[in-house]
């Protein structure tokens, strides 16, 4: 039987057709162009399938209220925009500390402050991870489809609920806005993760954060349950109380970066195009990567050595695709609307052993086939 | 409720979580076993009754009760406990924290939850001031009174935070204070009761960050400021308006019935049933 379902779907309805099919049942947000449209279709969907959607008075607000549903064991999410992300990074850095699953959407616009409401960029990435203060790791997925879209915010979830930590799904305005023809995969047989929770609070007391191995994942219970768990955004100890034991304290943050660093290769996804022989690299992400793609489908037909890699996973950053390359590599041309923020993160994984060349655009268009191609044209 | 006795109490305390972080004669322990005696009183189930606070000296003491508390950033109790109220409506959900807390950084959460009548009870641990960082002044700190940060005395006019409370639409509002230990219990009591947004002003007394600016240097000439100042609601409406000058009104200061937010939306979002 074929259960393919083809719609023509906006990338910002994708990711909300998807994050129900992940099992979503709590939304909180705050409306913001270009992301409105995902609130504007779960005020309806959630309660419909028996969910919640509340509009909050702030983004703040939003990123307390989902973090607040997700310690009960659903799952939930935010979506927002420049300004928006900006207030919820306080809670951002909570939900990371204490290790609550939840997703945001950034679906990104120009900036800085009010910016560009109605235009793309791609400018914030290093927010991402270092919006909020101290260290923390994160999860940023970054779609450059609708399809895409659909199947990020299916993996988001699932990292979320696995690794116990918040997912930011990075898109931006093209790809929010874009309409595309998708096939919706069968919703039956997509494979979802839930957190495990212990079922029933065992004799003595229970250390909510304790891990067999120095990366590993607790089993917190969900609230409710009977367990009386502590859960502060001070450092804390294995039993969720506030420590500033340098031991506790360090084996904290270690945990929490080791949880995501060594799973990283599991975590990043990537697609990369015509790499065999290329000397060229066009290396992109989100809406810019579909332009990249384009020039290296009509390069190689001229026979340029031209590859191309999209990154869907920015955060943690996929350092060893670059050291990995094939020897052919000469050069890796980075295309982003930013200033450089991933071709940074670049020279750092290549040292100095390839040539990383940006190709920046901050103007609220996106940067166009044609002007990559003008540009590798040119001695680099 | 008030033959309740210690040992009834104490059991719902992290002994292991002891000795607490507050002052000798701090009024947050005053505050905290009325609660206990009010969950007594109420024979909540404590495997179903979560407690939510911000940052501050009060903030902390979730840490010491036996419940599944969160701990949060400061301000953001109430948002956390709205997420929690609205996917699990069977839990009782209490917010406690601090005048700043709830009144300066939250206060945009505090009238938004009102606005919706979400059946959340807020005690606010209401020392005029901001304990934890030293005694600066708070947006209920009296006009006049001297902080860390108004050395002169303070410019600024306080909120009455029961009225602002009345205003965005709370529906269950009282105020007492840590000498009216006893009628206190019946307050909170009556609060958790209530079926919507819930909100106790409880004044509480911080001599050592506060009180000693302010001629009120130890815990006792705090609480006899507050038997001397507190009034209670029949009493103080009577009142020449001169004579309410400094007084301030305890008791139950509104209590009203509307629609709480998560029925509400269950009968109109889930079943379009508009009134
Ligand atoms: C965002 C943020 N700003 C400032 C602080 C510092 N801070 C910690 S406690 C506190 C005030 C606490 O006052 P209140 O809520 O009245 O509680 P109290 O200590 O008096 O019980 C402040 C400003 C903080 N933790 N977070």
């Amino acid at each position: 039987m074929n259960n393919d379902n083809i719609q023509l779907m906006q990338g910002n309805r994708a990711c909300a057709e998807a994050a129900l099919a992940a099992g979503m049942r709590f939304f909180a947000g705050y409306p913001i162009t270009p992301s409105s449209e995902i609130a504007d279709f779960l005020s309806s969907a959630l309660p419909a399938v028996g969910g919640n959607f509340i509009q909050m008075e702030d983004e703040i607000a939003s990123m307390g209220a989902i973090i607040g549903a997700s310690l009960t064991g659903i799952k939930t999410m935010t979506a927002t925009s420049g300004p928006g992300f900006t207030l919820m990074q306080e809670l951002i850095g909570f939900a990371a500390l204490c290790e609550i699953p939840c997703v945001i959407v950034n679906v990104q616009r120009g900036g800085p402050s009010t910016g560009l409401p109605t235009s793309p960029a791609q400018a914030d990435v290093m927010q991402c991870k270092w919006g909020s203060h101290g260290d923390y790791p994160m999860v940023v997925l970054s779609p450059s489809s609708v399809r895409e879209t659909f199947d990020l915010t299916i993996h988001a979830f699932n990292i979320a609920e696995e690794l116990r930590t918040p997912v930011i799904l990075l898109s931006d305005e093209i790809v929010g806005h874009l309409y595309e023809r998708i096939r919706i995969p069968d919703i039956s047989n997509l494979s979802l993760i839930d957190r495990k929770r212990p079922t029933k609070p065992p004799p003595g007391r229970y250390e909510i954060y304790h891990t067999s191995e120095p990366d590993g994942i607790p089993c917190i219970p969900d609230i409710g349950t009977g367990f009386h768990c502590h859960i502060t955004g001070l450092i804390h100890g294995k039993d969720g109380f506030p420590t500033r034991d340098p031991d506790k304290v360090r084996d904290l943050l270690k945990r929490l970066h080791g949880k995501i660093d060594s799973r990283k290769r599991r975590i990043c996804l990537m697609e990369k195009r015509e790499m065999e022989d290329a000397r060229i690299v066009l290396c992109s992400f989100g809406a810019t990567a579909r332009s990249c793609f384009q020039v290296v489908r009509e390069g190689r037909l001229e026979g340029l050595k031209i590859g191309g890699i999209n990154l869907k996973t920015l955060w943690p950053f996929p350092d060893f695709v670059f050291q990995e390359l094939p020897k052919s590599v000469e050069t890796v041309v980075v295309c982003e609307m930013n200033q450089g923020q991933v071709a940074g993160l670049v020279r750092q994984a290549t040292g100095n052993r390839l040539k990383v060349v940006g190709i920046n655009k901050c103007s609220g268009t996106i940067i166009t086939p044609g002007e990559i191609r003008s540009a590798i044209d040119r001695p680099i | 409720m008030l033959s309740t006795g210690l040992s009834e109490i104490k059991r719902h305390l992290r002994t292991h979580r002891l000795p607490h972080i507050w002052c000798p004669g701090c009024g947050n322990g005053i505050i905290t076993q009325a609660f206990l005696r009010a969950v007594e009183a109420l024979c909540l189930d404590p495997d179903k009754t979560v407690i939510v606070s911000g940052i501050g000296c009060s903030s902390r003491v979730v840490e010491y009760l036996d419940f599944d508390t969160v701990h949060t950033a400061h301000g953001r109790a109430i948002p956390l406990a709205t997420g929690i109220k609205i996917v699990s409506p069977q839990l009782t959900v209490v917010v406690l924290a601090g005048d700043g807390d709830i009144a300066a950084i939250g206060g945009n959460h505090f009238i938004h939850a009102a606005r919706r009548n979400i059946d959340l009870t807020v005690i606010i641990f209401d020392n005029f001031t901001y304990g934890m960082t030293g005694g600066q002044y708070s947006p209920l700190t009296p006009k006049g009174e001297r902080t860390a940060t108004s050395p002169a005395g303070s410019v600024e006019s306080p909120f009455d935070i029961c009225e602002l409370a009345k205003g965005a639409g709370a529906t269950f509002i009282a105020r007492s204070t840590t000498w009216h230990a006893f009628d206190l219990v019946h307050l909170i009591s009556r609060g958790i009761d209530h079926h919507g947004f819930s909100v106790i002003d409880v004044i509480a007394g911080c001599h050592i960050n506060y009180g000693k600016r302010n001629q009120r240097e130890t815990a006792v000439k705090m609480l006899r400021w507050q038997k001397e100042h507190g009034v209670p609601i029949d009493i103080f409406r009577q009142l020449p308006e001169k004579e309410k000058k400094d007084l301030f009104p305890i008791g139950i200061i509104h209590s009203s019935s509307r629609p709480e937010y998560t029925d509400a939306y269950t009968k109109v979002a889930r079943s379009g049933l508009n009134e």
